[in-house]
């Protein structure tokens, strides 16, 4: 099995707790939670009492975990929560997981796939999609399931092409259900 | 020799059970409720045409007839987990509650561990320990991919957990602890119980391992009373028949730790046996029956060991 968060994981760190706003920064570059939680209702919709109980912690450079308690800070443990978001870079990039996990309220940014574009999505394909009109950049892949859209993760939109990134170790081929 | 033929004088119908043993396991999901409820599960799975027949005991519990987990939209989606039936008992009977502090201290790769914090409703601290780093990459990637996002991960020696990374000795600190609600001790064992699923361990079962694995059993569970609140809930469990790995090890903690085993609530349909109090040349204390033990013949699943401590004091 491969582990997604294994190639680029700094083991033996600690996480810090993300200031509440930008100006009670200590750390340069460290975003704070302000800043994370209107990322993702602007890129996304979220409404932001989606992360009304969570706490939000940085370990390595830009790495973004949201934890739903608090935590004495800083706190030395090999994982803490669920890793959301990679910042520290010009666009931040959402986790498959986090997608999965809170975009199901997404209202922005939300490309719908037929069955056949979702199957090569989980399998890792690229591929050209023409009819999007929307933003280029991260947007949450989804599809229909058991009569809901659901979300499939997170994929690249550029010059008319939508990249999968869903990590290797959560790609299937489903093929074999045709 | 064959391990199972040193248990069979322990259980009801001996034939029946080498028999079952015998039997491969069918395959069971269960239902990741963070993700979907059970009625938005079983549609998906009805779309697609996987056939499945819930357990009489969990509507949450799924028996598929001919098709691996790996291959379906649910389970892409973290809506279902591979996990053998019986293994869901431990996290039934620990009975944790959303928003509460709970050690799990041998997690990897994370079945019980991610069926708890279902159970939690993702709310609250789950620790999940493991001391070996390369399966701690297999509990975080079953976590993440059930949108498990209530999980503290620690790398450390379950006998002796150290507290401080959780601020023992900064009690005033926001989040600061030292103590927990709930503890599982999912304790590594024999692993007789799991035959079914993989007969090599019958091959490679020795006394010796039975005698030195009973020892780490015995630390680890001496560590789950040591830090868990006064009134809290220790679990015990194990896939193993041998009585030294499960009511010796209890015996043995009994004596030394503030606890008492308490009856749990098997749920309704499941058969299970009493602890046994006597086994070769020793004798156990009496209240090591309310633990129950699973035979694979009673239910049609794996060999299980499962009992509750309440932490007195």
């Amino acid at each position: 099995m491969r582990d997604e968060t294994a190639e680029d994981e700094n083991w033996g760190q600690q996480f810090d707790r993300l200031p509440e706003t930008p100006d009670d920064r200590v750390v340069e570059g460290r975003p704070s939670r302000e800043e994370v939680v209107d990322w993702w209702e602007e890129r996304f919709g979220l409404d932001p009492e989606t992360f009304d109980h969570y706490t939000f912690w940085e370990k390595g450079a830009g790495k973004i975990w949201a934890f739903p308690a608090e935590m004495v800070d800083p706190i030395q443990v090999e994982g803490l929560g669920m890793r959301i978001l990679r910042t520290r870079q010009r666009h931040w990039k959402p986790s498959t997981n986090a997608v999965q996990r809170f975009c199901r309220d997404a209202t922005k940014n939300v490309i719908e796939l037929g069955p056949g574009e979702a199957k090569a999505f989980v399998a890792g394909h690229d591929q050209q999609l023409d009819r999007w009109e929307g933003d280029w950049g991260y947007l949450v892949a989804a599809h229909e399931l058991a009569g809901e859209l659901e979300p499939l993760g997170v994929g690249l939109y550029l010059h008319g092409e939508l990249r999968s990134t869903v990590p290797k170790g959560r790609q299937e081929d489903l093929s074999k259900l045709d | 020799m064959n391990p199972l033929q040193r248990y069979a004088p322990l259980v009801d119908d001996e034939e029946a059970f080498l028999e079952a043993c015998e039997r491969p396991l069918p395959s069971v999901v269960r239902v990741n409720t963070i993700k979907a409820t059970v009625e938005r599960a079983r549609e998906a799975l009805d779309d697609e045409g996987v056939s499945y027949e819930p357990t009489d005991w969990h509507p949450g519990i799924l028996k598929l007839e001919d098709s691996t987990a790996g291959t379906n939209w649910p389970y892409f989606h973290g809506w279902l987990h591979g996990q053998e039936e019986v293994s869901a008992l431990p996290a039934i009977a620990l009975d944790p509650q959303p928003g509460e502090r709970v050690w799990d201290t041998c997690a990897a790769p994370g079945s019980k561990t991610t069926q708890i914090a279902a159970m939690m409703n993702d709310e609250g601290v789950l620790v999940g320990n493991d001391n070996n780093l390369g399966r701690l990459s297999a509990l975080r990637h079953n976590a993440e991919r059930l949108g498990v996002t209530n999980l503290v991960v620690t790398n450390q020696d379950a006998r002796n957990f150290s507290m401080k990374p959780f601020g023992e000795q900064t009690p005033d600190e926001p989040g600061a602890f030292s103590q927990f609600d709930r503890v599982l001790v999912d304790a590594p064992c024999s692993c007789e119980g799991t035959c079914r699923k993989n007969p090599d361990v019958l091959d490679e079962w020795t006394m010796n391992h039975v005698q030195s694995v009973a020892g780490i059993q015995k630390g680890i569970l001496r560590r789950a009373v040591q830090v868990t609140k006064p009134g809290g809930t220790v679990v015990y469990s194990t896939c193993t028949f041998a009585p030294e790995e499960n009511e010796a090890v209890l015996d043995f903690v009994l004596e030394r730790e503030d606890c008492e085993v308490v009856e749990w609530d098997v749920p309704a349909g499941f058969e299970t046996s009493p602890g046994v109090t006597e086994w070769e040349d020793e004798e156990y204390d009496p209240s090591v029956t309310k633990a129950r033990r699973v035979y694979p013949h009673q239910n049609d699943t794996g060999g299980f060991f499962t009992a509750k401590l309440e932490v007195q004091g």
